[in-house]
C-alpha cells in the first residue's frame, strides 16, 4: 500500500515537473507567471533529491551510517564538532551563498528567461549538487582534508598546485568584480552611499554591544543592527534631497573604486575585528532575510515575466555582455548551477561538523539546491521587468551610447521598447538621478526585487525603500565578501611565501602582513580599476573571467571525484562525475578559446588589442593601458587553461592506469572506526 | 493538536539552533564549557581571540 501511494505520489510530482518545465519551455509570445518557475524547479529538485542523490548514495559512495565521522573522532570542541545535521545545513548554506547566484542568472537574462532557468534546474541536480556531495562525503572520509589535499594526494602534488593557483585567481578576480558591482551600484547614489557607510558605525556599535553590555548575544545585536539598518535607508531619502549632504556622498565611479580598495586594505591588514566581526554578522542576517523574503514574495505574489523566452542576443550580439549562447550563458550564470568555490567549503568547515556519512546526502546535495533556488529567484527579479528597463539599466553607455535619448533610440531598435521618460519616471521613482549604464546585475536586481513588492506592499510609494534596501542588501553583502576574500587570499599567499621565507609565513609579523595585504588589494584592485575604465563596462571581460577561472575550479574538484570514484571500483558509475567534468570542459575551453582568439572585438581580448593598436590615430596613454589589460586578460585566461589540462591529463593517466591494471587502485582514506554515537542514523 | 504544537516547537528551536551556530553563538558555547568560563567581557575577548585566526581563514562563496 505504501509503495503503491509512494508510486503515485512520485509519479504526480513528475508529472507536474514536466507540465511546468513543458510550459517553461514551449511558451513563445505572450507573458509566462513566474509561479510556472516556481513549481518546475520544485519538481526537479524533489526528483533529484529522492532519485538521483539517492542512487550516488546508495551505489557509488555506499554511505555508512555506522562510519564515525571525523567531527566524532577527532572531536576537540573548536574545528571538530559533531553538529546536528540541520545545523549544519543551514551552516553550509550559509557559506556558500554568496553573491554569485544573483549577479550571475540576472546577467544571464540577457538570453531570455529560458536558457537561464534550464541550466539552473540540469546543471544543480546533475552537476553542482553531485559536486557538492561527493566532495564532502570524500572529505570527510578523509578527516576533513581540504580539495587541494585530496588533490594532492588522490591525483598528484600537481593537482595539488593547480588547484590552489586556480583558488588564488578565482579570489583575485571575483574581489575585483564584486567591487566592480558595488562601485557601480553606488556611484553618483548619494542615498545608496549614505546607506552603506552608516553600516559602519552601526557595526561599531554593535561590536561595543557584544563586547561591553551583552557579550556574545550575536542573534540579538544582529536584530538591533538591522533595526538599524533599516532606519539609515529611511533617512537616506533625506540625504539625497538635501543639495549639500548629497554633495557629500555623491562619488564617482573611480573615487568609489579607490575607497573600496583602501577599505579592503584596511580590512586585510588592521586588527579591525570590532568593525568586520558585527558587519559580517549584520551582513548575514540581512542575506538570509532577504533571501527568505524574497522567496516567501515570489511565492505569494507570482509576478508575471516580461522577459521573453528567448532574446535575439542568442547569437552573441548581447550589450550585457558579448558572446553566444553556447558557452557563455554557462560561463555567466556560475554558482547558480555549479560552483568550483562550493568544493573548498565541502572540504572545509562541513565535514568538520558533520555527525553521520549519511547526512552528507542532505547537506552537499540539499544546500546546493537551496544555492539553485536562489538563482532562480534572481531570475524571476530579473525577467520581471520590461526588457527595454532591463537592457537600459545593464547595457554600457560604449554599447548604447552616452546620452537617454540615444541609448532609449538603440534599445527600441533591437525591439524592446522604452523611452527617456520611462527611464526618468523609474529612476525619480526609485530616488535615483538615473538607472542608465548600471552595469553589474546589482541595480538590475534591486529594481526587479523593489518592482515585485512594490506591487503588493505599499505601492510606487514605498518603491525607493524597496529598491534601496535590496541595494544595500547586495553592497553590504558583496563588501562582506570582498573583505573576507582579501584576508583569505593574504593568509593562503602568506602560508605559501613562508616556504620561501618564514617569517613571511608569519601571520603576526607586521611587514609581511602589509606586504602581502598590499599585493592581493593590488592584485583585485587591477581588475577593479581596469573595469571602471573600460568603455565597455568592465563586466563585459570580467564576469567571464570570473566565470571561467570558477568552472575551472569546478573541473579540478570534478576529476578528483572521478578519480576517487575509479579508485573505488565503481568505474562502472563515474558517468556521475564525468559527464558533468566532460561538459565543464567543453564549456570553460571554449568559452576560453572565444575570450581569447574570437576575432569578434568585444568577445576576444586579443582582437580587442589589435583593434586599438591598429587605430590609426596616436595611440594616448589610456589606449595603451586598455591594450595591455586586454594582452593581462587573454594570459590569465591562457595560463588557467594550460593549468587545467595538466591536471585533466594527469587525472586521465591515473584512470587509465587504474582501469589497465597497470597501477594500484588504493584510496587514501582515513581508517574505518566504528560509530559510538547511537542517535538516529541521519 | 498536541503534536503539530510539538512540530511548531521543534521547528523553531531547530531554527533558532541553526541561526545560534551561523552567529557564532554556538562557538561562544562550546568555548566557554569548554575553558570553564562563565560569559563576561573579558571571556568573550579571549573567544574572539582564539576563534578569529580560525574564521578569518574560512572562504566565503561567491
Amino acid at each position: 500500500m505504501n509503495k503503491t501511494l509512494a508510486i503515485l505520489g512520485w509519479g504526480t510530482v513528475a508529472l507536474l515537473g514536466a507540465v511546468a518545465v513543458g510550459t517553461v519551455a514551449m511558451q513563445r509570445g505572450e507573458p509566462i507567471n513566474s509561479l510556472w518557475l516556481v513549481v518546475a524547479a520544485t519538481c526537479c529538485y524533489a526528483l533529484g533529491y529522492r532519485f538521483y542523490s539517492k542512487f550516488i548514495a546508495v551505489k557509488i559512495l555506499a554511505l555508512d551510517g555506522l562510519r564515525a565521522t571525523p567531527a566524532e573522532r577527532l572531536e576537540n570542541g573548536r574545528d571538530f564538532v559533531v553538529t546536528n545535521k540541520w545545523v549544519v545545513f543551514g551552516h553550509h548554506f550559509a557559506a556558500i551563498a554568496g553573491p554569485g547566484p544573483l549577479v550571475g542568472p540576472v546577467l544571464a537574462a540577457q538570453f531570455g528567461y529560458l536558457p537561464g532557468t534550464m541550466w539552473v534546474l540540469a546543471g544543480a541536480v546533475f552537476a553542482g549538487c553531485v559536486q557538492d556531495f561527493v566532495i564532502l562525503l570524500f572529505s570527510v572520509r578523509r578527516d576533513g582534508k581540504s580539495l587541494t589535499a585530496m588533490a594532492k594526494d588522490e591525483i598528484r602534488p600537481v593537482g595539488g598546485f593547480v588547484a590552489y593557483v586556480a583558488v588564488i585567481a578565482i579570489l583575485i578576480i571575483l574581489l575585483g568584480v564584486c567591487a566592480l558591482i558595488v562601485v557601480n551600484a553606488l556611484k553618483s547614489s548619494p542615498w545608496g552611499t549614505f546607506t552603506i557607510a552608516m553600516t559602519m558605525p552601526i557595526a561599531l556599535l554593535m561590536g561595543v554591544y557584544l563586547r561591553r553590555i551583552r557579550p556574545g548575544k550575536v542573534l540579538e545585536v544582529s536584530a538591533l543592527g538591522f533595526v538599524l539598518v533599516l532606519a539609515a535607508i529611511w533617512g537616506g531619502q533625506y540625504v539625497s534631497q538635501n543639495p549639500a549632504l548629497a554633495r557629500l556622498f555623491t562619488f564617482s565611479a573611480p573615487t568609489l573604486a579607490i575607497l573600496i580598495m583602501v577599505y579592503g586594505f584596511a580590512a586585510s591588514a588592521l586588527p579591525v575585528w570590532l568593525l568586520l566581526a558585527p558587519r559580517d554578522y549584520l551582513s548575514t542576517f540581512v542575506k538570509l532575510g532577504t533571501i527568505a523574503l524574497l522567496g516567501v514574495g515570489i511565492v505569494a505574489l507570482h509576478p508575471t515575466l516580461h522577459m521573453p523566452a528567448l532574446t535575439r542576443f542568442v547569437d552573441g550580439t548581447g550589450p550585457v555582455f558579448a558572446g553566444k549562447i553556447f558557452p557563455f550563458a554557462f560561463i555567466t550564470i556560475a554558482c547558480g548551477a555549479i560552483s568550483g568555490f562550493h568544493a573548498l567549503i565541502s572540504s572545509g568547515t562541513t565535514p568538520k561538523l558533520i555527525a553521520r556519512e549519511t547526512q552528507t546526502r542532505m547537506v552537499g546535495y540539499g544546500a546546493m539546491m537551496a544555492e539553485s533556488a536562489v538563482a532562480v529567484m534572481a531570475i524571476i527579479a530579473a525577467c520581471v521587468m520590461q526588457p527595454g528597463i532591463y537592457f537600459a539599466i545593464n547595457s554600457p553607455a560604449g554599447v548604447v551610447g552616452q546620452s537617454p535619448a540615444a541609448a532609449a533610440a538603440t534599445i527600441s531598435s533591437w525591439g524592446f521598447p522604452v523611452t527617456a521618460a520611462d527611464m526618468q519616471a523609474l529612476a525619480h521613482a526609485v530616488g535615483e538621478l538615473t538607472l542608465y549604464n548600471r552595469t553589474g546585475g546589482a541595480p538590475a536586481f534591486a529594481v526587479g526585487m523593489a518592482h515585485i513588492f512594490s506591487h503588493s506592499l505599499g505601492g510606487e510609494t514605498l518603491m525607493a525603500l524597496w529598491y534601496h534596501f535590496a541595494l544595500m542588501f547586495e553592497a553590504l553583502f558583496i563588501l562582506t565578501v570582498l573583505d573576507a576574500g582579501t584576508r583569505v587570499a593574504r593568509f593562503m599567499v602568506q602560508d605559501a611565501l613562508g616556504h620561501v621565507y618564514k617569517p613571511l609565513g608569519r601571520t603576526s609579523w607586521y611587514p609581511s602582513i602589509l606586504a602581502t595585504s598590499a599585493l592581493i588589494v593590488a592584485a583585485w584592485g587591477y581588475f577593479l580599476w581596469q573595469g571602471v575604465k573600460d568603455p565597455l563596462g568592465g563586466i563585459n571581460s570580467l564576469w567571464p573571467l570570473f566565470g571561467i577561472s570558477n568552472q575551472l575550479l569546478a573541473t579540478v574538484a570534478l576529476c578528483v571525484a572521478t578519480t576517487i570514484i575509479i579508485k573505488m571500483h565503481r568505474a562502472k558509475y563515474a558517468a556521475v562525475t564525468l559527464v558533468p567534468l566532460a561538459w565543464l570542459v567543453a564549456v570553460t575551453f571554449t568559452a576560453s578559446w572565444h575570450k581569447i582568439f574570437d576575432s569578434n572585438t568585444r568577445v576576444g581580448f586579443l582582437a580587442q588589442a589589435r583593434a586599438l593598436a591598429a587605430s590609426p590615430a596616436p595611440i594616448s596613454g589610456a589606449t595603451a593601458q586598455l591594450i595591455f589589460n586586454n594582452r593581462l586578460d587573454a594570459a590569465v585566461t591562457g595560463v588557467l587553461v594550460i593549468m587545467v589540462t595538466l591536471v585533466l591529463v594527469e587525472s586521465l593517466r591515473q584512470w587509465m592506469g587504474i582501469l589497465n591494471g597497470a597501477k594500484e587502485a588504493r584510496v587514501k582514506e582515513s581508517p574505518f572506526v566504528r560509530t559510538r554515537l547511537v542517535e538516529e542514523q541521519g | 493538536m498536541n503534536r503539530i504544537r510539538r512540530m511548531i516547537s521543534d521547528l523553531a528551536s531547530t531554527a533558532i539552533a541553526i541561526l545560534r551556530e551561523i552567529f557564532d553563538e554556538a562557538a561562544y558555547a562550546r568555548f566557554l564549557s569548554r575553558v570553564g568560563l562563565a560569559s563576561s567581557s573579558e571571556a568573550y575577548a579571549a573567544f574572539r581571540q582564539e576563534f578569529e585566526e580560525a574564521k578569518v581563514r574560512r572562504p566565503k562563496c561567491c
